[in-house]
C-alpha cells in the first residue's frame, strides 16, 4: 500500500503540509515564537497521520493485528520535541509561564489520550487490557519515588545540618554515602533481598509492617539509600555557601544557633537544597523501574514483562509514562528552584 | 562605661591577647589599632564573647559580661564588621530591624526606628526601605550595616574594620558620617583598624596593640607626639608625624589678630589645612573666619612653633 493510501490522500497531504510548514517555521533561528509554533504544527501533523493511519491499516486485518509507530514516527517526534525544547529555552519563560505551559501540555496530552484518536494503536490496546494494573502501577511508582524522596529529606536534612556544623561527622558521612551511590542499581536491589528477608525473619513485628525480602520495602530502601547522598551533600553545600560575613553578623547580633539556622542559613541554602531534591526525584523516578524486578511494583512491572515476552508495546507502556513522569518532575522542581532563587518578597515587617 | 580588666586569650600555647586592661568612657570612640596578628580583633570579639576570654573580665556599666547569656549580651551590643555582613535575602528595613525583632519590639516601633535611622544616615526611607542589599552601592551597604548595629540603641557599638572594604574617598566620607552620628547620638564605640590614619581621625582615645599587648593607650595627640616605643613610632610613621599632629589641632587656638590676604579658612579647620593654604598660596599667613566673618589670621610661624614645641 502506498503511503498516501494509508490515511487517504487528503489527510496525508494536510499532515505532510503541516510538518513541512513546521520544519520551515522551525528554521527561523531569530524567532523563537515561530519555532515554538512550528514544533506544535509539526506535532499536530504527526499525530493526525498517526491517528488516521492506524484505523485504516486495521480494517479487515483481523482481531490479532496490531499497529505500532515505526522508526520514522519516533525520529520525527524527536525532531519536533527538540525543536520545542530549543524554542522554549530561547524564550526563557519565567517560572509562572513555564508552569502554565506545562499544565497546557499535560491537559493536551490527556485530551489526546481521552479522545480515542490513538486508541487503535497497539500500546493503547495493551493499556486497555490492563487499566486496573496500570493505575496500581502508576500509584506504586509515584509512591516509591516520592516516598523515598520524603524519607531521604527527613533523614538527609538533619544529617546535612549536623555535617555542616561538625567537620568530623562530615568526613565520616559523605564518603559512606558516596560509596552507597557507587553500588550498581541492580546489585543494590539484589542486596536488599537477603538483608530484608533476614530482618523479616528475625525482628519481631517486622513482617507485620510489611518488611519482606521482595516487594515494596526493599525497593523503597534501595531508593532511599541512593537518595541520601544528593540530599546531604547539597544541604551541606548550600549551608556552606551562606556568606560568612552574614553568618558572623548574625552571631554577633545575638541570634541563637537555631534562629541563625532558620532565618539566615536555611533560606540562603534553599535553592541548592532544592536542586538536590530535583536530582533525587528524577533519579528515583527512573530507578524505581528496577523495583519491577523484585516485585516492588511500578511501571517496571510492564517493562520487565515486555522484555520477557519480547513485547515492545508492553515495554513502552512502562517506559513512556516513566519518561513523562521524570520530565514533569524535573520541570516542576526547576520551577520551584527558580521561585526559591528569586529574592523573596518582603514579609510583614 | 566599659571596663576591660586584665583580659587574656590563650590558644594552645599561644597568648593572643595578654592581660589587656582599658576603660572606655561612655559617649567616646576608642580605636584599637595594630598590625594583623596583634590580637586587636580577638580583643574586640572578647567584649561580646564571640571569643571567650581565658582569664580576666569585661564589665559594662559595672555588670560583668561573663554572667549574661551570650545571645542576650550580644543583643545589647551593636556589631558592625568589614564587608557589612548584611543578610542578602532580607530588605534594608528587615536588616536594620534584625536586633529589635530579636528583642521583640512592637512592629510600629520598629518601623519608626528604621525610618529614623535611614534618615539619619541620609537615605530616604521611602526609597530605600524595600530594597535588597545587592541593589545598594558599597557605601550605602556599609551605612545600612552601621544603622543595623545601632538599631536597638545599644550600650556599646563594636566595629571591626568597618570601612575596610570601601574605596578611599567613600571611606573618608563614611568616617566623617560616623563621627557626626556618634556625636549626635552620644554612642560609645570601640573600633578596630589597621590604619593609623583612621585611628587618629576617629579616636577620642587610641590603643595601639602589638603581639597581644596594649603598648600604648591615650589621646591621639599623645600617640603621635610621644610614641611609647619604636613600634608605635613606626605605626605613626616618622615622616608623617608632623602632618598627623597638625591634622589633630584646630586652627582656633592659634588665631592672632591681624589681616592676611587670600581665602579665609574656618577656625574649626585643622592646622594641616591652614598650612596647606599657606603653602599653596605662597603666603606667610592666611585669614581665619568664624561663621563667615574674618576673626584674625594664622601664621606659618605659629604653626611651626606648635609642632616644634610638641617635638
Amino acid at each position: 500500500m502506498p503511503v498516501w493510501g494509508v490515511a487517504g490522500p487528503v489527510t496525508t497531504a494536510i499532515a505532510l503540509a503541516a510538518m513541512v510548514a513546521g520544519v520551515a517555521l522551525g528554521l527561523q533561528a531569530a524567532r523563537p515564537w515561530w519555532r515554538l509554533g512550528g514544533s506544535l504544527l509539526g506535532l499536530a501533523g504527526l499525530v493526525l497521520l498517526l491517528s488516521r493511519g492506524a484505523g485504516a491499516l486495521l480494517v479487515d486485518a483481523g482481531d490479532l493485528a496490531r499497529v505500532s509507530p515505526a522508526a520514522g514516527f519516533w525520529c520525527l517526534l524527536l525532531v519536533f520535541m527538540m525543536l520545542m525544547a530549543d524554542a522554549l529555552s530561547a524564550l526563557r519563560p519565567g517560572p509562572r509561564l513555564r508552569l502554565g505551559l506545562l499544565a497546557l501540555f499535560l491537559v493536551g496530552l490527556a485530551a489526546l489520550l481521552a479522545s480515542g484518536a490513538l486508541s487503535e494503536l497497539s500500546i493503547m490496546q495493551e493499556y486497555r487490557g490492563r487499566v486496573a494494573g496500570f493505575r496500581t502501577a502508576a500509584a506504586r511508582h509515584v509512591a516509591l519515588a516520592l516516598g523515598s524522596l520524603a524519607a531521604a529529606a527527613a533523614i538527609g536534612f538533619p544529617l546535612g545540618i549536623l555535617c555542616h556544623r561538625r567537620a568530623r561527622l562530615r568526613s565520616l558521612a559523605i564518603p559512606v554515602l558516596s560509596f552507597l551511590q557507587t553500588i550498581p542499581s541492580l546489585a543494590m536491589f539484589g542486596i536488599m533481598i537477603p538483608v530484608l528477608a533476614w530482618v523479616a525473619a528475625t525482628v519481631p513485628g517486622a513482617q507485620e509492617i510489611g518488611i519482606a525480602g521482595i516487594g515494596f520495602a526493599p525497593a523503597f530502601l534501595a531508593l532511599l539509600l541512593y537518595s541520601l547522598l544528593p540530599v546531604v551533600a547539597n544541604t551541606v553545600a548550600g549551608l556552606d555557601a551562606a556568606p560568612p560575613a552574614a553568618v558572623e553578623a548574625a552571631r554577633g547580633m545575638g541570634m541563637t544557633d537555631r534562629q541563625r539556622l532558620w532565618s539566615i542559613e536555611l533560606p540562603l541554602a534553599l535553592p541548592v537544597i532544592l536542586a538536590g531534591l530535583r536530582i533525587v526525584l528524577v533519579q528515583n523516578v527512573g530507578l524505581a523501574v528496577i523495583a519491577g524486578l523484585i516485585g516492588g511494583g511500578g511501571f517496571g512491572t510492564f517493562v520487565f514483562q515486555g522484555l520477557n515476552q519480547t513485547a515492545t508495546d508492553l515495554i513502552l507502556l512502562g517506559a513512556l509514562p516513566t519518561v513523562v513522569l521524570a520530565l514533569v518532575s524535573a520541570i516542576l522542581m526547576d520551577i520551584l528552584v527558580d521561585f526559591a532563587r528569586r529574592t523573596p518578597k518582603r514579609e510583614s515587617a | 562605661m566599659i571596663e576591660i580588666d586584665r583580659i587574656t586569650k590563650v590558644y594552645d600555647d599561644t597568648t593572643v591577647v595578654d592581660e589587656v586592661s582599658m576603660t572606655v568612657e561612655t559617649g567616646t570612640i576608642t580605636v584599637i589599632v595594630g598590625t594583623s596578628g596583634s590580637g586587636k580583633t580577638t580583643l574586640l570579639r572578647m567584649i561580646n564573647r564571640l571569643v571567650e576570654p581565658s582569664s580576666g573580665e569585661v564589665r559594662i556599666n559595672g555588670e560583668v559580661t561573663r554572667d549574661i547569656p551570650t545571645h542576650l549580651l550580644r543583643r545589647r551590643i551593636g556589631y558592625a564588621i568589614q564587608g557589612h555582613g548584611l543578610f542578602p535575602h532580607h530588605t534594608v528595613a528587615r536588616n536594620i530591624a534584625a536586633v529589635p525583632r530579636l528583642l521583640g519590639w512592637p512592629k510600629d516601633k520598629i518601623a519608626r526606628r528604621v525610618d529614623e535611622l535611614l534618615t539619619l544616615f541620609g537615605m530616604e526611607p521611602a526609597a530605600f526601605r524595600d530594597r535588597y542589599p545587592a541593589e545598594l552601592s558599597g557605601g550605602q551597604q556599609q551605612r545600612v550595616g552601621v544603622a543595623r548595629a545601632l538599631a536597638s540603641r545599644p550600650d556599646l557599638l563594636l566595629m571591626d574594620e568597618p570601612f575596610g572594604a570601601l574605596d578611599p574617598i567613600i571611606r573618608g566620607r563614611a568616617q566623617e558620617d560616623l563621627r557626626a552620628i556618634q556625636q549626635k547620638l552620644g554612642s560609645t564605640i570601640v573600633l578596630v583598624t589597621h590604619d593609623m590614619e583612621e585611628a587618629i581621625r576617629l579616636g577620642d582615645r587610641v590603643g595601639v596593640m602589638d603581639g597581644g599587648r596594649l603598648v600604648q593607650h591615650g589621646p591621639p595627640e599623645e600617640i603621635v607626639a610621644r610614641p611609647a616605643n619604636a613600634f608605635v613610632a613606626e605605626m605613626v610613621g616618622d615622616a608623617e608625624r608632623p602632618m598627623r599632629l597638625l591634622s589633630l589641632i584646630p586652627v582656633r587656638g592659634l588665631v592672632e589678630p591681624g589681616a592676611a590676604g587670600g581665602d579665609p579658612v574656618p577656625e574649626g579647620a585643622s592646622l594641616r589645612d591652614a598650612l596647606s593654604a599657606c603653602l599653596w598660596t605662597g603666603r606667610d599667613a592666611v585669614p581665619v573666619e568664624r561663621g563667615g566673618a574674618v576673626v584674625g589670621r594664622i601664621t606659618l610661624d605659629a604653626i611651626r612653633g606648635r609642632v616644634e614645641h610638641r617635638a
